[in-house]
């Protein structure tokens, strides 16, 4: 199985590649769309690479969850994650830093729980 | 004109790859604008022939049952040109395909020369989902007429009738 570290490097080798990054712009806490400039059509680019670089398969919806956020979701009031919604991010998204974002948990923060770090925990998890 | 960037497939192997053949032709109007004495077959059109090679690949292994768009062009490289009289042959071979859509690696050749390569990503689509009405729909790799490429040849080609 591979070190966190050479996890980080292929993680950053993917988003290089897939994003027209800097070696140094890649992070460990940057933002996938805020800070990299990801758009939602990169993220099944960076999936399949991940893919391909670790040999492994991820489930639709698994890296990037879909649909809790929307409206009808019941996980959602006023454009606020509510107590139910968070208690989802954490199950859904065991990679990422929920408890950050339950400090201000407005739907449009939502986005900034996709960070390079997420990406090596989930694949940290996946291939231990 | 109709939106057909290429002319035929020459080999298909569903999931796996396909080829198509592309002939490039002073016909074309483009070419005298593409450029004024130095007509060379335009990079984009290259690559929605090879989107439409891959497009159509990718959309044969559910049977056509979703709509496949061109969603993201991560790299494309041109080391050369194609003018009127080439043939380019387009190879599009899938590296990845799931629900959501799928991946192609590609190349464009004429003869033993390299023209272009990279790789070109399409999402699925279905008319049930929320975003369908907001897509135009000139973004679709195939419609019901460029399936109509799948047929060419099938009526037998003139080397059958030697």
């Amino acid at each position: 199985m591979p070190t966190r570290d050479e996890i980080f490097d292929s993680v950053r080798e993917t988003l290089v590649d897939a994003l027209g990054l800097d070696d140094d712009e890649v992070v460990p806490e940057a933002t996938l769309m805020g800070d990299l400039g990801a758009e939602s059509i990169d993220f099944l680019d960076i999936a399949f690479r991940l893919e391909k670089a670790f040999d492994i398969k991820i489930p639709r919806g698994e890296l990037f969850p879909e649909n809790i956020a929307s409206s009808d979701s019941g996980f959602v009031k006023d454009g606020v994650f509510t107590e139910a919604g968070i208690a989802e991010l954490r199950t859904k998204m065991p990679h990422a830093d929920i408890d950050s974002f339950a400090d201000d948990p407005k739907v449009e923060n939502m986005q900034d729980l996709f960070t390079v770090d997420m990406l090596v925990n989930f694949l940290e998890a996946r291939l231990a | 004109m109709r939106w057909f960037w290429i002319d035929r497939f020459i080999e298909f192997e569903s999931g796996s790859y396909a080829k198509s053949v592309k002939n490039v032709t002073l016909a074309e109007e483009h070419l005298h604008d593409h450029f004024p004495g130095f007509p060379v077959m335009p990079g984009s059109l290259m690559i929605e022939g090879l989107a439409q090679t891959g497009g159509i690949l990718l959309g044969e292994i559910n049977d056509f049952e979703h709509i496949v768009i061109l969603a993201k062009v991560p790299q494309m490289t041109f080391h050369s040109w194609a003018c009127p009289g080439d043939q380019l042959i387009y190879t599009a071979k899938i590296t990845n395909s799931g629900e959501e859509g799928g991946a192609v690696d590609v190349t464009a050749m004429v003869g033993d020369r390299l023209v272009a390569e990279g790789s070109i990503i399409f999402v699925h689509l279905d008319q049930s989902d929320s975003e369908f009405g907001a897509i135009d729909q000139k973004n679709f790799v195939f419609s019901m007429n460029l399936l109509g490429i799948l047929d060419v040849g099938k009526a037998g080609t003139g080397e059958d009738q030697g």
